[in-house]
């Protein structure tokens, strides 16, 4: 194995990412907790200064390094942008609602940017092992972040369960690795995309491989029927930890499926093995997702569940294992990932010191309290339902056409209907804020950053759904440019 | 105007003063936002006539076209362009636009500026349904429609608000999102085109034409509405606000109507044939039976809502018979059923801010307290019976006229419009203005005021108008309508 210094240029935003880590764990040791903001704003300089080294790989040939066990190209850069900005927000909307709780501490920051490192390498992995080490990386800190809360039993069994259930999915997603190994003695993706290709592989072991990966996938995505940590971690972590997992993990798991089914295993023969799997994942996760969350009334959980039923709509761009397809599901979880730092933040938002704003019941009247966060909110509501003109639109818009285009009219046909039934609890929350009258009337506090953050947000939502066409363009050439698909 | 593209200014006008609308906040500055919006409705009214002084009537197609590109992942376009049909919508539309802000002016006291800039919002959108010969564009105005309106119906309702916005919003959310589905599969089988005329040109198997034609027919029928998919529409108008009722039956349900004549007819053409027998039979059922039930109604917002689905049952009558006195006359009768509702439905926001009822049996002998308002609603209520000489007429007897050329049974199934249109109206107009006084409230009524004679009289005075002289209509209309009867004559299979 030859080291040349050339092997670094793809891996600089993880390397300064992994020294800033280290220096702000060490440097808020001499930190007192009068000046703990100077934590804060190091870890935001550290993220964005990541975004921003990230962002020059932009637009580039992919570059193999450190014998193909770490890949920088345009997609990767992109998703590393997108993972350090919405970590960043969430930071934001999450620094009022820390303090009170006793969390606005050194750990939770140095967790969150271990997590990001975690992330960037998923994105940027290149190999089996690599990409198990990134993924490790972000679960681990996750768990920990989960458990921050520690006089909360709600957290720390939310936090239990994410860890043996991660633990279980982590498990069978290096013995489907082990499986894939065995079949083409490899675990560098190009040397197993070659071995596929070569049809010398044992196919079944491959196959074999194949379910136990997308059932560690499932577990990572949280879809149907291995969704069941969802709920309760989303409800029983803080929901500034809830913010962190339900956004920027949903971008660097886009880009673990993306490299190992999409690359790894996208020979032709593969894709129609995992289509069918990833079918059934797709509309139990939409019939699931949606039908449940209608029962829901806490904010929290409910949103958990719509997760759930948006990762249904994911796959279905995954499914269609066409590069079109792949690129309507990376517009579509970046656009879910801007709703979610929107509808999560807004909870945050309005949650006070010792007083969680989490119930549905919470928003009621919110119109009349505050009437432009009820605007953001509803602008979120509607583009989660995929009403036009919002981003939740295009995004829906475009994992139809997909499915369509390979000749599933029945599965966009379900999708839709599923997507009424979800209209229905958005609309609730809609209906809550503008129709009922409000319990109370103080004012809702809150700091200049996230109320601006907050207003950005909404606008980007519905401005991306006016002018789709950059983001669009942009996830579409990332992926023709970057990934190795088969077809 | 100004340099700008018209279509563009019409669509957008409304919708930026709205925006202006709602910024002036909080309710302290209502004056100023009942002013604002005044504004923006009659400036979006004033750059729309332009379109009608413009408008070529002699040369088919489309007028006014802009072009530009919009999405280009998916070749979606911001392709704009209208033809008579769509020249009549706009005007309407905007005309209601104005009449809607000045009824609301003392009525809504509570959130002023929504209310307005929702109205605004909601016309800008619609006249872009109206303009839209992109399908995905089209789409787009054609749902986010649905958000101001369940705003509208859910926060200025009457009591049972929150149903009935719901019902309105899902029921029409399902049609269109089927309707989603299909335009998908055209871009796909057009080999990547959302442009309207493309999908006019394109060979479709008949299979799945019947396919995209059920599909469509599940958006357009829910808001036209058909029986019997028509169950929100009598929910929501009794709830809206008066403001959301007009512009509910006087534009939203024309959105339907419109879908039919703009995507169902020219795309799928074969389909519409093969299949017209059952809208036919659909559009007959709502002519003769919702009749029937509008002459049972207690409650006169509800009954007028029945009425409309009796009288858009002539609408989808006439486009389905393919024939030119039917397709005119289905126009005319949309033009004409917007003012003529529009107008019943203020009548009774005007009974209802007084007396805070909309129960018939709660009324009697208003003649007696409020002559002025029985003379203007006497001649909504002529209108919506179907009177010659006004609007009512026009559409019905060339929709009558043209069934007739088909066959006869159609014929004499729609003629009863005649009968129970004028026997429902008339006797709820009976009940509520004739008679004696019969109670204190009733005795206490004031007669309409500046405001509200200004808004009928203009309602009364199109009515008249269009009724004895509608030639400027079909004018307008002719050569449109004769372009797509040649283009749905000619098989695409």
């Amino acid at each position: 194995m030859e080291f040349s210094m050339m092997d670094l240029a793809p891996a600089l935003a993880e390397i300064f990412l992994l020294a800033a880590v280290c220096i702000i764990l060490v440097a808020d040791l001499f930190i007192s907790d009068q000046h703990r903001h100077l934590t804060y704003w190091a870890t935001q300089i550290t993220l964005v200064m990541t975004a921003l080294i990230a962002a020059g790989g932009a637009g580039s040939e992919p570059v193999y390094a450190f014998s193909g066990l770490f890949v920088g190209d345009a997609f990767s850069s992109i998703l590393k942008v997108g993972v350090c900005l919405s970590v960043a927000a969430g930071l934001v909307y999450s620094r009022a609602y820390l303090g009170p709780r006793g969390m606005y501490r050194g750990e939770y920051f140095v967790l969150a940017l271990f997590a990001t490192l975690g992330m960037l390498v998923m994105v940027s992995a290149n190999h089996f092992l690599t990409l198990y080490l990134g993924l490790e990386l972000l679960s681990l800190s996750l768990y920990a972040m989960v458990a921050l809360a520690r006089d909360s039993a709600r957290s720390t069994e939310a936090a239990m369960k994410y860890f043996v259930l991660g633990a279980l999915a982590s498990g069978m997603l290096l013995y489907g690795m082990s499986m894939i190994y065995g079949a083409t003695a490899s675990l560098e993706i190009g040397d197993v995309i070659a071995a596929v290709q070569s049809g010398q592989s044992n196919t079944t072991i491959l196959k074999f491989g194949l379910v136990f990966v997308v059932a560690g996938i499932g577990f990572k995505l949280g879809a149907v029927p291995f969704h069941m940590w969802v709920p309760d971690v989303y409800h029983g972590a803080p929901t500034a930890v809830t913010l962190l997992i339900g956004t920027a993990p949903k971008l660097a798991a886009f880009a673990f499926v993306a490299r190992l089914l999409v690359e790894a295993l996208g020979a032709e023969e593969l894709v129609v093995e995992w289509r069918q799997m990833l079918v059934l994942l797709s509309v139990a996760s939409l019939i699931l997702g949606n039908v449940v969350a209608i029962a829901q009334t806490n904010l929290k959980r409910m949103l958990a569940y719509s997760t759930i039923s948006h990762m249904g709509f994911l796959l279905l761009g995954v499914l269609s294992g066409t590069a079109q397809g792949y690129g309507a599901a990376m517009f579509y979880v970046s656009a879910y990932v801007i709703m979610a730092l929107g509808a999560f933040g807004m909870i945050l938002l309005m949650s006070r010191d010792g007083y969680e704003a989490e119930e549905l019941e919470d928003l009621k009247g919110l119109n009349q309290r505050h009437p432009w966060y009820a605007f953001i909110m509803l602008v979120m509501m509607f583009s989660m339902a995929g009403v036009p003109p919002t981003v939740g639109f295009w995004a829906k818009l475009s994992v139809l056409q997909a499915v369509v285009s390979i000749g599933y009219v029945w599965l966009a046909v379900l999708a839709v209907l599923m997507s009424l039934i979800g209209a229905f609890y958005y609309l609730r929350v809609v209906k809550l804020m503008y129709f009922d009258e409000a319990p109370q009337r103080e004012p809702i506090e809150a700091g200049m950053d996230s109320r601006m953050l907050l207003s950005v947000n909404g606008i980007a939502v519905l401005a991306l759904g006016v002018v789709p066409g950059a983001l669009l363009a942009t996830c579409e050439r990332a992926i023709t440019l970057s990934l190795r698909i088969a077809s | 105007m100004f340099g700008l593209a018209p279509l563009s200014t019409v669509v957008w006008l409304p919708i930026f003063a709205g925006i202006v609308v709602l910024l002036t906040g909080s309710d302290r500055n209502a004056a100023m936002a009942r002013w604002v919006a005044l504004i923006g409705a009659i400036a979006g009214f004033v750059v729309a006539l332009p379109l009608w002084t413009e408008f070529d009537r002699t040369v088919p197609g489309m007028q006014f076209e802009e072009f530009r590109p919009w999405i280009e992942t998916f070749n979606i376009n911001y392709h704009f362009g209208i033809d008579g049909i769509s020249l009549l919508l706009i005007l309407l539309n905007c005309f209601t636009t104005v009449l809607v802000v000045i009824a609301g002016w003392t009525v809504i006291r509570e959130r002023v500026s929504q209310y307005m800039a929702a109205f605004l919002i909601l016309s800008g959108m619609m006249n872009g349904v109206f303009s839209s010969l992109d399908a995905a564009l089209f789409y787009v105005f054609f749902e986010a429609t649905l958000i101001p309106m369940f705003i509208i119906i859910g926060v200025w309702g009457g009591p049972n608000r929150v149903y009935a916005a719901l019902k309105f919003f899902l029921y029409t959310f399902l049609g269109s999102l089927l309707t989603l589905v299909a335009l998908i599969y055209l871009y796909n089988a057009s080999g990547g085109s959302f442009s309207l005329l493309d999908y006019y040109a394109m060979p479709i198997p008949l299979a799945a034409q019947i396919l995209v034609f059920l599909a469509f027919f599940a958006a357009f029928a829910v808001k036209v509405p058909m029986w019997p998919v028509h169950t929100w529409l009598p929910d929501a108008h009794v709830e809206a606000p008066t403001g959301g009722s007009v512009v509910l039956a006087a534009i939203m349900l024309k959105l339907g109507a419109y879908g039919f004549i703009r995507l169902s007819l020219p795309i799928v053409p074969d389909a519409s044939q093969y299949l017209a027998p059952l809208v036919i039979a659909l559009s007959l059922i709502a002519v003769v039976y919702i009749g029937l039930v509008a002459l049972v109604q207690a409650d006169m917002k509800k009954l007028i809502a029945y009425s409309s689905i009796s009288h858009m049952g002539f609408v989808t009558l006439g486009i389905f018979i393919f024939n030119p006195h039917g397709l005119q006359g289905a126009v005319v009768q949309m033009v004409s059923h917007g003012f003529v509702s529009g107008a019943l439905f203020l009548c009774v926001g005007v009974l209802y801010d007084r007396m805070h009822s909309r129960m018939i049996a709660d009324y009697g002998g208003v003649v007696n307290r409020m002559p002025v308002f029985a003379t203007f609603f006497m001649l909504f209520a002529m209108a919506n019976a179907g009177l010659p000489g006004t609007s009512g007429f026009v559409g019905e007897f060339l929709v009558i006229m043209g069934t007739m050329s088909v066959n006869f049974w159609y014929t004499l199934a729609a003629a009863t419009t005649l009968i129970f249109g004028a026997a429902y109206t008339l006797w709820m107009y009976k009940r509520v203005v004739f008679g004696e006084v019969t109670n204190d409230k009733v005795s206490a009524l004031s007669d309409v005021n500046g405001r509200e004679i200004l808004i009928l009289g203009l309602l009364a005075l199109t009515v008249l108008a269009i009724g004895i002289y509608p030639k400027p209509l079909t004018d307008v209309l002719g050569v449109s309508i004769t372009g797509l009867l040649e283009h749905v004559a000619v098989s695409k299979l």
